[in-house]
């Protein structure tokens, strides 16, 4: 029995559909089976929370009475570096950006970090105004040359999170195998495998729900850091091709999702700036995919629990930074990752994980309430993501 | 025996005090110092284990006092700041003394300030700041 996207939404309207998380459907599957399931219910929706480094914000900044064109020229935003090869008055801040020579981030090494372009967005979705310093060279039609002013969103036509990848499905396990801690962007990891970081929120996360991107494509509707918004395209480092297990999931990282959304509408309980010490600043954001159960095929894709996906647990003190010696050095399961630890060459390592479950679930029931509402109605994708085997019935 | 975490602020006259050697000898209390900042002339601070019977324990810090060493108890060093946290778990294998934990089911992450050493680790590691020091001189 398949339904299109139009009956769901109906549904939505009326009030009548019938929305699950991806970790309460797993359960409901085990009693019901596939078919009864897939009968009953209309939407699973999915979350993650998490440190996304590839992501930013665009910014339109209204002009002053006489104009200035940024576009060629330089700008900051507290010190911090935005992109100003644009037009006029956009500008593109990266969620890594660092202040030159800031004593927060340069006190010792590991450095602390404390302040970079995720603040900045942090700082503006909070309601803070932040510096902007901007240089230009001035023409017939833009004069002024130099620009020093507090800025906040009422200050901007247009200010949008623009996330060249995010919701990475499926993420590498981090451990050291050396004598030394090392501080990576999978945060510190302990010597002589001391501990396993891990990074995804598994039975949970976007596309392992939607392993085949069946429904999931360019257009597709997604709960975005509190607002409404899209994925635009692909994520880059977009790989479909990652070898897959039986159940369709990939065994290692595979396919992204490049998303887009209206910051001004987005709130500090789903994004948040972080530091790593060591390693820099980034942006976690929260995610939210509702996948459409439009037969069989996606009640089986969206009950896969934590125990039959797999993460492969990789060595980052050599192998990842250089590609030399030992790499992956085992697979194993989400649900080892969250019990507190696994188990690699003999040795009990504990596991600590960057993606937050905690919030994963909260992303997952904000979605579903927001559903059942009515006040969030599903989307047919525009087109399949490289790789897909969609089904846009 | 009774154990208790303590902090002891030194003033730049106490410094030059054996007063460790005190503690132990006349009043045989057991010292673990689990992190000390002291120098000559400067205000200094210690955060030690002590142990012992009861009023060995009480005697002690009474002595401390007297010569004019602050004892404050130590679980207010270390502070979680529950709105910043997100429950990650990224700090949970960092705590040698598990202070930091999670329940697996509500995937809620607690600090219990009686088991921290205030080792640090987790200031390092937390990556939104939850974990405070309330006074940063050590």
């Amino acid at each position: 029995m398949a339904k299109t996207i139009e009956e769901i939404n109906a549904k939505i309207r009326s009030g009548k559909a019938v929305v699950l998380t991806a970790e309460e459907i797993i359960d409901v599957v085990r009693e019901k089976g596939v078919e009864q399931t897939a009968r009953d219910v209309d939407v699973v929706t999915t979350g993650t929370f998490s440190p996304m480094c590839s992501s930013g914000a665009f910014f339109n900044i209204k002009q002053p009475k006489a104009k200035m064109k940024i576009g060629g020229g330089f700008a900051t935003l507290n010190g911090v570096a935005a992109y100003a090869g644009l037009a006029a008055a956009d500008i593109y801040l990266g969620a890594t950006a660092l202040p030159d020579g800031d004593p927060r981030n340069s006190n010792g090494r590991p450095g602390k970090f404390r302040y970079g372009g995720a603040h900045v967005i942090e700082d503006l979705v909070s309601g803070k105004k932040v510096t902007l310093k901007a240089v230009g060279h001035g023409t017939d039609c833009y004069p002024l040359r130099e620009r020093e002013q507090l800025i906040g969103f009422d200050d901007m036509n247009d200010a949008f999170l623009f996330n060249p990848r995010n919701c990475y499905q499926n993420y590498n396990v981090a451990v050291n195998l050396s004598d030394k801690p090392i501080y990576t962007y999978m945060g510190k990891l302990k010597s002589n495998l001391g501990n396993a970081n891990y990074c995804s929120a598994g039975q949970l996360s976007p596309l392992l729900n939607d392993p085949y991107y069946r429904t999931i494509g360019i257009g597709t509707r997604v709960f975005f850091c509190g607002a409404q918004g899209y994925v635009a395209w692909q994520g880059t480092q977009h790989n479909p091709a990652a070898k897959r297990l039986e159940n369709g999931t990939p065994e290692t990282p595979a396919g992204t999702v490049a998303l887009i959304g209206d910051l001004k509408q987005m709130s500090l309980k789903w994004l948040k700036a972080v530091s790593f010490t060591g390693y820099g600043v980034t942006l976690s954001v929260a995610v939210g995919v509702p996948i459409p159960i439009i037969d069989e095929e996606m009640v089986r894709y969206v009950s896969v629990a934590d125990d039959a996906l797999k993460a492969p647990v990789v060595e980052y003190s050599t192998f990842y930074p250089t590609g030399e010696g030992e790499g992956r050095l085992c697979d194993v399961t989400y649900a080892q990752l969250k019990s507190g630890s696994i188990t690699v060459k003999g040795k009990t390592v504990p596991t600590g994980s960057f993606s937050s479950y905690a919030k994963a679930r909260e992303v997952a029931g904000h979605l579903k309430d927001l559903i059942c509402k009515g006040d969030f109605l599903l989307t047919r994708a525009q087109a399949p993501l490289p790789g897909a085997i969609p089904d846009f019935s | 025996m009774k154990q208790m975490k303590k902090v002891l602020n030194f003033l730049e006259n106490t410094v030059e005090e054996p007063v460790i050697y005190h503690l132990i000898a006349d009043y045989g209390v057991r010292v673990n110092i689990l992190r000390a900042s002291i120098d000559a002339g400067k205000n200094g601070r210690m955060f030690v284990e002590l142990a012992g019977e009861d009023s060995q324990v009480s005697r002690g810090p009474n002595y401390l006092e007297r010569i004019g060493v602050q004892v404050e108890p130590l679980a207010q060093e270390i502070q979680h700041l529950t709105d910043r946290c997100t429950g990650c778990t990224s700090c949970v294998p960092h705590c040698p003394t598990q202070a930091l934990d999670v329940d697996r089911e509500s995937w809620q992450v607690s600090f219990n300030p009686e088991k921290c050493i205030v080792c640090l680790s987790c200031l390092e590691v937390c990556i939104y700041k939850a974990m405070t020091l309330k006074d940063s001189s050590v």
